[in-house]
């Protein structure tokens, strides 16, 4: 029972729009995508760049500018492919990412040394 | 085996130089990756979590030597040096890149393979029982049937934008090897009162969030009314599957939705009309097609150096106990070659294996191998007294393991590792499981086992017909597994039964050593598995032993 209600509220959280909430905590925000020619996961540094490497990925706080940059990431449709917003928190040496959806992207498969982890571009 | 006629091999390249065309207009932009999207799905190229995926039909599970080396070559020059056969007996490269892809396509092409209706809406490749022509039960090999069912379905102009994706999968023997009741059509061959051979029809099986057991359509159908009957089913599906929600857009929901009766009537209106479609052409197809699955010239031999061998070396005896399967004709057997070494990932061979399985069919296997859906390799034809040289050369690429159908002989699908539908990871969680029982010594003791492990609801690793399923969720952002019970992959298939609520990933071996320790206790001896121990007792003991904390205060 205490599952599903720690389900419910999981699920509440993610999909109730609640303005005044969202505007006082926003969760911050990494833009990325894959390579269009590679594959490899890619982020959207602050400068205009896609890095390969979570931590140069810009740190987004605020919701319309997300947006914003979301919409300038989809407009490069010969670099990069599916480009989408993935909850990030600060870290010492840049942003980390908070789901291991996300962690697994930043290296690699966990079965071989392959991916970001071979090239040690982690 | 089949070989390619001209127009199939015209097809392909035709097939493949447009993909080609559409690979350069995505890169210099005159198409969208939403343009572009389907095109590559079309051709099995799929994007996954950290690079692309191509997927390669290897038909009915049947590889020639020549195919399974120039798959190896793949591998080495465009990918990363291994494929993984997954559960559809497909094989996939897990690291192409996009431009590199219309070479792999050609490459593959010069072997007559393809990656075509490996993805999409469309019917997909035909699966069939990994001993076909070579198991002792078989009433007909299969794969001649298999094969005029992919030249009917390749491109079909109808069938290219069902509601979903469309599964068959066919066997020839009454023992099911090939998990027909879980596709959405399932076939059987039978023989009729006559002793006519045809074929019992069944639908709307799959597993996904919504696992049911398909059903008997058609006892008997002719052997001569087979397309006409599956594109009866097709058609009417095609119009009355549901396209308003995906998940309610399988056949099996048609049918259940329908009721089987109305269904069926429907399908019956419509074979009428289809029945006066087909000419008849598809039967001199079809025996033109069986003239190729001729059996190879089984050799008479003494196999006495088999005996010998079994009796003065415990491994290969072992071995012998456990990947051999009955062959039809005397003398021989069938090899199934074990990609489940303790530790490595189910169906992932490298391209040493693949290269070493070439040369090994072609010396003691009449150049033949199959892929089964379980992700082992098979040598359908060896004559025994080839079995020592073969066992003693497969133990040099680490593929002399001898643990098939034992607890280590798990399906597994790539999971978080590798899926971009993926909710957690399977490979570890496999690869921990094998490790794990090999080291506390329990794999023998606990025999005949089969875990099935898929990282989403999708079902690829046919969680729900293990005896152990387990299911990797995301649950707020922690993986977590579900273990079902009881689940049945054969002719009596049947869909496994949750057990309770998940584990943490780190708590999933200590529960299956609960539940298998229950089991040891609780058979009445070792020739009881644990899939007839489940039947006999029930799910409650082994819940118990899952959840002990729950067991002890129900107890109270």
């Amino acid at each position: 029972m205490a599952e599903i209600w720690e389900n419910f509220l999981y699920w509440k959280r993610k999909f109730t729009i609640d303005e005044s909430a969202m505007a006082r905590s926003y969760t911050p925000k990494v833009v990325t995508a894959n390579a269009l020619v590679e594959g490899d996961v890619i982020y959207l540094t602050a400068d205009d760049r896609w890095s390969r490497r979570h931590e140069e990925a810009e740190l987004i706080e605020d919701e319309a500018h997300a947006q914003l940059r979301l919409l300038h990431a989809q407009s490069q449709k010969g670099l990069i492919v599916g480009a989408y917003l993935a909850d990030a928190k600060a870290g010492p040496d840049g942003p980390e990412p908070t789901h291991f959806r996300e962690a697994f992207r930043t290296r690699g498969p966990s079965n071989y040394a392959h991916g970001k982890q071979e090239t040690g571009n982690v | 085996m089949y070989r390619y006629s001209d127009f199939d091999a015209a097809f392909v390249a035709q097939r493949n130089a447009q993909f080609r065309s559409q690979v350069e207009r995505r890169i210099d932009g005159s198409l969208t990756e939403d343009e572009f999207r389907p095109l590559r799905l079309m051709n099995g190229l799929y994007l996954q979590l950290h690079a692309y995926m191509l997927r390669v039909a290897v038909p009915y599970g049947t590889l020639s030597a020549a195919q399974m080396r120039q798959l190896a070559h793949i591998a080495d020059r465009w990918d990363k040096g291994y494929g993984h056969f997954t559960t559809r007996q497909n094989i996939q490269f897990n690291w192409p890149k996009l431009t590199d892809v219309p070479d792999i396509l050609d490459a593959l092409a010069e072997v007559q393979m393809h990656a075509i209706q490996t993805s999409g809406n469309t019917i997909r490749n035909v699966t069939a029982d990994h001993f076909a022509g070579a198991a002792a039960d078989e009433i007909e090999d299969p794969r001649p049937t298999a094969e005029l069912i992919r030249q009917w379905s390749t491109d079909h102009p109808e069938f290219q934008f069902l509601p979903r994706k469309f599964k068959i999968g066919i066997t020839g023997s009454p023992n099911d090897r090939a998990v027909i009741k879980s596709h959405d059509i399932g076939l059987r061959i039978v023989r009729g009162g006559s002793g006519k051979i045809g074929y019992e029809v069944v639908v709307g099986g799959g597993l996904g969030r919504t696992p049911m057991i398909g059903q008997v359509i058609r006892p008997f159908l002719k052997k001569e009314d087979l397309l006409p009957y599956l594109e009866a089913i097709v058609s009417v599906y095609n119009l009355m599957g549901r396209r308003d929600n995906k998940y309610k857009a399988r056949i099996k929901i048609t049918v259940f939705e329908n009721g089987m009766e109305a269904f069926r009537d429907a399908v019956e209106e419509r074979f009428k009309v289809t029945r006066t479609e087909f000419s008849g052409i598809d039967q001199a197809v079809l025996r033109d097609i069986e003239t190729q699955f001729a059996a190879p010239a089984f050799r008479t031999a003494p196999t006495t150096a088999y005996e010998t061998a079994r009796d003065t070396d415990p491994v290969f005896r072992s071995w012998t106990d456990t990947n051999l399967a009955d062959h039809r004709a005397p003398g021989h057997a069938i090899v199934t070659v074990s990609l489940k070494a303790h530790g490595a990932t189910p169906g992932d061979a490298t391209s040493a294996q693949m290269r070493l399985l070439a040369d090994l069919a072609d010396r003691y296997g009449h150049g033949e191998l199959r892929i089964s859906h379980e992700q082992n390799v098979i040598l359908p034809h060896v004559h025994k007294s080839d079995l020592p040289a073969l066992h003693a050369a497969l133990r040099g690429e680490g593929l002399a393991t001898a643990n098939v159908g034992l607890i280590s002989d798990i399906i597994a699908c790539p999971g978080m590792d590798y899926c971009a539908l993926a909710t957690a990871r399977s490979i570890p969680v496999a690869q921990e499981i094998a490790t794990h029982f090999k080291a506390i010594g329990l794999e023998e003791e606990i025999g005949a086992l089969k875990i099935k492990i898929s990282g989403c609801i999708n079902a690829c690793g046919h969680h729900h017909v293990g005896h152990i399923g387990i299911l990797g969720l995301d649950r707020a952002g922690v993986e977590n597994y579900q273990i079902t019970l009881g689940g049945d992959a054969t002719e009596n298939a049947r869909i496994g039964e949750r057990a309770g609520p998940g584990f943490a990933y780190d708590q999933v071996v200590p529960a299956i050593e609960r539940l298998l320790r229950a089991y040891l206790s609780l058979r009445v001896d070792p020739a009881e598995s644990f899939a007839v121990a489940f039947q006999r007792l029930g799910a409650e003991p082994f819940k118990a032993a899952l959840y002990p904390a729950e067991a002890a205060r129900d107890a109270a």
